[in-house]
């Protein structure tokens, strides 16, 4: 009795993301391998052979290392900041970071747009400082990308790294001082290889949120390609959806790979599991 | 000891103003009288959110959204309340690959999912645009839905579910009078982190626009390519105060410990 209930109760869901999702994304994988019906990689070297394609694909490494790098190095400290909060501050304080997360990426690019642009905010103060005179270009730049995405994604890594900083008992701080370990030491030593799989949670959706993010590069970037704006020009623009099917499987594979690397490493990293 | 806490407490606000300061910023945009975005604003007035009803098409595609979030919601509720249920009831074989596939949307990047619906749903299978748009939101709600679903039914005690069947009720009873009310919060928690998830969405509605179709962040984006007044502040700062009395409801339902444990 128990078995047959089982699969009506998963039956309806699993059929549906078969057929709306799963069914879709297979054959648009396989519509790449084929070209007037014989078996070939061409779509791929071909992609991988333009220099125009790598530049794209360049770009969108670099803000995405980038951003990730700039979410742990601003991101940890606050984390570390917020876990050792009684809990009502922190309570507060988590609920600011979630607050934007929350908050329409259109809405969060767009504030960009006005702080970044040629009569922004951070113009305006340069030149009435007198550092420069003439406007910086900010908005439209991979840099301006950077910032966008490292807004929209850091909430994420603080409060990955608060979930596992939060569990971390001071008093292993303390024991690790008082056995001779410096504060750096106790740092490095305790809080650091506790804190690992936080770390990488919140690693893998930043990395992976800057790669595949389209409302930032599209509204911060401008002529700046990166692969998701590209992937919507080859579909939508160009009408050419024999690339735009590449560009889609090159980003699930990114995807896949990232995230198996890292889970691997945090595999390794922590020895329960 | 003091000191270095100073320091910190001193960075984290740095960082703070850095995730909070925009919306601020663009909050204060939205009262500008003049036709240019400035900050900060030169005077104080309201005419950019009467130009949110003049321009047809927000209050439009608002309408749009909220009933394809409303409508996908409930279709994702009849889908994943029943799997979240079987999938934290019972252990069985493959439970982890099903668990994958379930939250799997949320690891396609959204780009594309939008763009292999449009090449499915509305040109191979011949749906309609806006029953694509739908289906394309309910997608991206599962996940939302079964995973609040289940981390609420992981604390229900289903020894109450059992003395209700040996007491009689049968199976579907018990679910309606016994398992739904004891996670009740849990459900309007997923139901309102899924709207949010789909209000907010641009990666499947980007595709799925058509004649009279779209959905406010589409509009928001085309409207931001051709003007740059501060009719977007303006909503910017409506949507931020529909954030924020969500997230405050969250809060209530369920605290806020599920954004940090993943």
């Amino acid at each position: 009795m128990k078995k047959t209930y089982l699969y009506w109760l998963l039956l309806p869901g699993l059929l549906f993301l078969a057929v709306f999702m799963i069914i879709p994304i297979v054959l648009t994988i396989g519509s790449t391998l084929f070209k007037e019906g014989s078996f070939t990689f061409a779509g791929y070297l071909q992609f991988f052979k333009d220099p125009y394609f790598l530049k794209i694909l360049l770009t969108t490494l670099e803000v995405s290392v980038a951003s990730t790098l700039l979410s742990v190095l601003l991101g940890f400290p606050v984390a570390y900041y917020i876990s050792q909060k009684a809990p009502r501050r922190k309570g507060v304080l988590l609920a600011l970071a979630i607050f934007p997360l929350l908050t329409s990426p259109v809405v969060r690019s767009f504030s960009w747009m006005v702080i970044l642009g040629r009569k922004g905010l951070i113009n305006n103060a340069l030149i009435w400082l007198g550092i420069v005179d003439k406007p910086l270009e900010i908005l439209y730049t991979p840099v301006a990308m950077m910032i966008g995405m490292l807004h929209l994604f850091l909430p994420m890594m603080i409060i990955s790294l608060v979930g596992v900083l939060e569990n971390i008992d001071s008093d292993l701080i303390t024991a690790a001082q008082s056995l001779g370990a410096s504060r750096v030491k106790a740092f490095r030593k305790v809080v650091f290889p506790l804190a690992m799989p936080g770390l990488i949670i919140g690693g893998i959706l930043v990395f992976v949120g800057s790669l595949t993010a389209y409302t930032t590069p599209a509204l911060l970037g401008g002529k700046q390609r990166v692969i998701s704006t590209f992937l919507y020009q080859n579909a939508m623009t160009l009408n050419d959806w024999f690339s735009a099917s590449v560009i889609a499987t090159i980003m699930i594979a990114i995807t896949f790979v990232v995230v198996g690397l890292m889970n691997k490493l945090s595999n390794k990293l922590n020895p329960k599991g | 000891m003091r000191n270095k806490h100073i320091g910190l407490g001193l960075f984290s606000l740095l960082v703070y103003i850095f995730l909070l300061g925009p919306l601020l910023i663009i909050s204060a945009t939205s009262f500008e009288p003049g036709t240019v975005l400035k900050f900060p604003p030169s005077g104080f007035s309201l005419q950019w959110y009467q130009n949110i009803f003049k321009v047809e098409l927000f209050p439009q595609t608002f309408k749009t959204s909220i009933v394809i979030s409303l409508l996908g919601n409930l279709l994702a509720l009849l889908l994943g309340v029943p799997a979240a249920y079987a999938l934290s009831r019972f252990s069985f074989r493959g439970k982890d690959t099903l668990n994958a596939i379930f939250l799997s949307p949320v690891l396609i990047p959204g780009i594309v999912l939008g763009f292999t619906m449009l090449k499915y749903l509305i040109v191979v299978y011949h749906l309609p645009i806006y029953t694509g748009l739908l289906i394309g939101h309910t997608v991206i709600m599962l996940p939302f839905i079964i995973r609040v679903i289940g981390s609420s039914l992981s604390s229900f005690d289903f020894a109450i579910e059992e003395a209700a069947l040996s007491l009689g009720a049968g199976p579907l009873r018990t679910f309606f009078k016994v398992v739904l009310p004891n996670i009740r919060s849990g459900i309007i928690a997923a139901v309102l982190i899924a709207f949010l998830e789909s209000f907010n969405n641009v990666d499947i509605s980007l595709f799925m626009t058509g004649p009279g179709i779209s959905t406010l962040p589409i509009q928001m984006l085309t409207y931001v390519e051709n003007y740059f007044d501060p009719t977007i502040a303006a909503i910017s700062m409506l949507l931020m105060i529909l954030t924020a009395v969500l997230m405050f409801v969250i809060e209530r339902l369920m605290g806020l410990s599920y954004f940090t444990k993943r």
